[in-house]
């Protein structure tokens, strides 16, 4: 029997939505930018199981994918470079210390 | 066997990916989350092999796995001490992420579910690896379909990345 | 006579120098300067005023009307333009001779009586001012330049008399003769207007030549019963009332006597409060075009004679006493000037005699207030009580005074007695009810002057202490001797020569029954004030005790003020400004401070949305498209 679509898409939406929750709870910065990994990654499995199930004769969603994870890898090291420039000014990287330009 | 062999090893990785990816946004030690997020990394690298992504899965694991997740962990060993603990969450926090969590499963699990996905059978078409000749062409070529442009956008990006980081972290 | 033009901006030159970099200079060399000034304006305008005289009368026999500075200043349209210049005919020559002769006696007595005041050099700047403004006032050409002229005497009296601008009794005298006289003159700004509406002019000398024209034009409208040419001509009355103290705007005049003494010699006795005796006396003829006007002058003149004699009567501030003297004898010349009733020369009789009693009563009355600033200077008081059995220590003063005294009871052969005797004798020409009630008046100011005189040179001497009275320095009371001489000979001027209605010679001749009246009456109540205040005694007392209710009202000057601020705060503040007031308070700015409020509540209850937190910006986001989702899937 081969596995039904909709399994990937369960465990991708169980995996998005761990990580929306890490992302809204956190005050580690670091640890907000994992959780956001978790949902980025959990796209890109749709992608290509879509592209797997639904179009196997196109390559669009494997495209996506792996641009995706390009884009993702430079997002990621810009943001940890900003982390650790703001390390250096506050001691610190709760998200919860970043209130000098509210209001 | 194959057939069984595959949901096996497939129940294995979305367990792998459930429990971690859980386990990720709720330990308390900032390296053991990462640790995590390689795991989950891995099982996803695990489900694009399954699904024949051979490619994919090579970049997800050179990619994530190798570069991104060194990169945290890098930052967290600079940012925090071995042993620090994030504070225990207040119920509110707790609950609020709970209420967004779970009503977004909910919901998007009953759309997935009850929407009627129009599949084709795997076996119906030519399955198998995607050829590197192919996924070359296609990222070099200028025809429908093919991301010349996307795939130079993404290089600058990544150079304007580089030079960004540097800018940003280095020292004054 | 282009040199006229320098009477006029020699003291504004003066005004500006001395009030630019006067507190640079030495008191000393500021009031000489300022002196010299206004001597030189001051010959000018005896030159002018000699050459004009011995002009020879054109065909008529009158003096011509010349114009020998006249430009257009502002031009709005094709009729209305405001133009500036200098008209000289017979009283504006003698106006100019009056004020400059008063003003150069004001400005050395000033240089003795201010000496070591605070604010010498601004005093003579802003007297430097009022000079200006008055010649200008007097020699203007039409009348929006009279207003204007009008309204800078205003504002120099104002400065002048909260000259002592650290003492709230003078800040809120210099207040209430602004806002009083500013009164008077909307209603003249109103009557200005009315007028050159439908004459299409503001200049004298085009009105001057068809006097009825108002009356014409206006023909058959009425407002509220009254002709709109009757309207025209007594709101302008009206800004000449509030300048000249008529009853009931005379409510200023006798709180201005707050300012220095000098000023009120010039300004609150001299000259500018005989202005609008001047405004009338200018647009005369046109007033004989309207003879209820005329009339109401003549009520309103003569109510205020009467009056005013009365409240002078039993005033203890010397001060006080010769403002409201001022106020009657300014008017006896608007009755002279109301009863006069056409252009003929015997029936505009009180035309000469207005302008005569102007002319000797500036004379006589600045020498009143300059002997009086003596006084004030040697005891330090306004106050009678303070006074008494002066005579012994100011010698000069009290001559002075006396000769002035003896002319504005109506002594000859003082110059009171002849002008004095001509309004009489107009008055008694229109009707025997003006001629007896001017006479009874006339009687009433010899009797108050000699109080006055007695009380302050005889009756008994106070406790002056170890500060005996002195006589005042020779630069106060050269002035006094000099007016004095003035009002000795002043009544033998053949004034009529110069000064008529219609502008022909006319001779003077003293109706002898008139005359002999009123001297009698005059010598009766001079016998009177002498029996009763020669000597200290308890008549006055008993006088006053026995009339107590008349006593006790003249004394609070029969209760005007007190109506001006039952009617000011208790009516219109309490039940016209209040609930303007409120409404502009709560209404007006309630609006806008409800949308301020409501902007300001409605920010601070966003402002959480915006709170900078992004974890919160993202479960919001997350919840909303989750939200959007359920709707989609249930609608």
């Amino acid at each position: 029997m081969e596995i039904p679509m909709i399994a990937y898409l369960v465990v991708s939406t169980i995996m998005f939505f761990a990580g929306v929750y890490g992302f809204v709870t956190r005050k580690n910065m670091l640890a907000m930018l994992i959780s956001l990994e978790l949902m980025l990654n959990a796209a890109d499995i749709n992608f290509v199981v879509f592209n797997r199930y639904l179009f196997p004769e196109a390559l669009e969603g494997f495209f996506f994918t792996l641009f995706a994870i390009g884009i993702a890898a430079a997002e990621t090291a810009l943001a940890i470079a900003i982390i650790i420039n703001i390390f250096r000014h506050i001691r610190n990287v709760d998200v919860h210390n970043l209130d000098k330009m509210k209001y | 066997m194959e057939q069984i062999a595959n949901q096996v090893i497939f129940g294995l990785l979305a367990l792998v990916i459930v429990v971690c990816s859980i386990l990720t946004v709720t330990t308390r030690r900032i390296l053991r989350a990462a640790t995590y997020l390689l795991f989950v990394l891995f099982a996803t690298a695990g489900i694009y092999f399954q699904l024949d992504f051979t490619f994919l899965g090579a970049v997800q694991l050179a990619v994530y796995a190798g570069g991104i997740v060194v990169l945290f962990v890098f930052s967290i060993l600079l940012t925090s001490h071995p042993g620090d603990k994030a504070p225990l969450l207040t119920s509110k926090r707790r609950v609020v992420g709970l209420i967004a969590s779970i009503f977004g499963t909910i919901v998007c699990g009953y759309t997935l579910l009850t929407y009627p996905f129009f599949t084709k059978p795997l076996t119906s078409v030519i399955t198998g690896e995607v050829e590197m000749k192919e996924i070359g062409h296609a990222l070099m070529g200028m025809d429908k379909f093919q991301y010349l442009l996307p795939f130079e956008a993404l290089s600058v990006l990544l150079l304007a990345c580089i030079i960004g980081g540097i800018m940003i972290a280095r020292k004054r | 006579m282009e040199y006229s033009v320098i009477i006029l901006l020699l003291p504004l030159c003066m005004f500006l120098f001395l009030g630019l970099v006067g507190h640079k200079l030495s008191e000393r060399v500021a009031g000489i300067l300022g002196t010299l000034g206004l001597t030189v304006t001051a010959v000018l305008a005896y030159v002018v005023a000699f050459n004009y005289f011995t002009m020879p009368r054109n065909a008529e026999g009158v003096f011509e009307t010349l114009q020998p500075v006249n430009f257009e200043w502002l031009r709005f349209t094709e009729h209305l333009h405001i133009d500036l210049g200098i008209l000289l005919d017979p009283i504006s020559v003698m106006m100019l001779v009056v004020i400059t002769t008063v003003s150069l006696m004001v400005h050395i007595y000033s240089m003795g009586y201010m000496h070591g005041e605070k604010g010498f050099q601004r005093y003579y700047a802003f007297l430097s001012l009022f000079s200006f403004s008055m010649l200008g006032l007097v020699v203007a050409t039409n009348i929006f330049q009279m207003y204007i002229f009008w309204e800078l005497v205003g504002v120099s009296s104002y400065l002048l008399i909260g000259f002592y601008y650290t003492k709230p009794a003078a800040v809120s005298a210099s207040k209430k003769a602004f806002i009083v006289t500013r009164f008077a003159d909307l209603g003249f700004l109103i009557g200005i207007l009315i007028l050159s509406f439908f004459t299409q002019t503001f200049d004298f000398q085009t009105l001057m030549s068809n006097p009825t024209s108002l009356v014409t034009e206006t023909a058959g409208m009425t407002f509220m019963g009254c002709s709109v040419a009757a309207w025209a001509m007594a709101l302008i009355f009206m800004g000449g009332a509030g300048k000249s103290a008529m009853f009931p705007l005379h409510i200023w005049l006798p709180d201005a006597m707050e300012g220095p003494t000098p000023v009120s010699a010039l300004i609150h006795a001299a000259t500018m409060v005989v202005a609008g005796v001047y405004l009338v006396a200018r647009l005369f003829p046109m007033y004989c075009a309207v003879p209820e006007v005329l009339d109401l002058i003549t009520w309103v003149g003569a109510i205020t004679a009467l009056y005013a004699a009365v409240v002078a009567c039993v005033q203890t501030d010397i001060k006080r006493v010769l403002a409201f003297s001022t106020i009657s004898q300014i008017a006896f010349m608007m009755v002279a000037l109301g009863v006069a009733f056409d252009s003929d020369l015997h029936a505009g009789l009180g035309y000469m005699a207005s302008m005569f009693h102007l002319f000797t009563h500036a004379m006589f009355k600045a020498l009143l207030f300059l002997g009086a600033g003596c006084i004030i200077h040697a005891v330090h008081s306004n106050e009678m009580s303070a006074m008494g059995n002066l005579h012994k220590y100011m010698p000069v003063t009290h001559i002075t005074f006396l000769i002035a005294c003896l002319a504005i009871a109506g002594i000859p052969p003082f110059s009171g007695f002849f002008s004095k005797d001509e309004i009489l004798t107009a008055a008694f020409e229109k009707s025997t009810l003006w001629g007896v009630w001017m006479t009874a008046v006339a009687g009433l100011t010899a009797f108050y002057m000699f109080r006055l005189y007695y009380r302050i040179f005889w009756w008994s001497k106070p406790d002056y202490g170890h500060h005996t009275p002195h006589e005042a320095p020779a630069t106060m009371y050269l002035p006094l001797v000099f007016l004095a001489l003035v009002t000795c000979v002043a009544g033998f001027i053949p004034f009529g020569e110069f000064v008529s209605v219609n502008g022909e010679a006319y001779h003077i001749h003293l109706d002898w029954s008139v005359a002999t009246t009123s001297i009698i009456v005059a010598v009766a109540a001079i016998a009177l004030a002498t029996w009763m205040y020669f000597s200290e005694n308890s008549k006055p007392k008993a006088l006053a005790d026995k009339f107590r209710a008349l006593h006790t009202a003249a004394y609070h000057r029969f209760y005007m003020d007190e109506l001006y601020m039952w009617v000011t705060h208790k009516v219109i503040f309490q039940h016209i400004c209040r609930p303007i007031a409120w409404f502009d308070r709560h209404i007006v700015d309630g609006t806008m401070n409800m949308l301020a409020t409501v902007t300001n509540g409605v920010s601070y209850g966003i402002r959480k949305l915006q709170s900078g937190y992004i974890q919160w910006y993202v479960w919001v986001f997350i919840m909303g498209a989750l939200l959007i989702a359920v709707l989609a899937m249930c609608f």
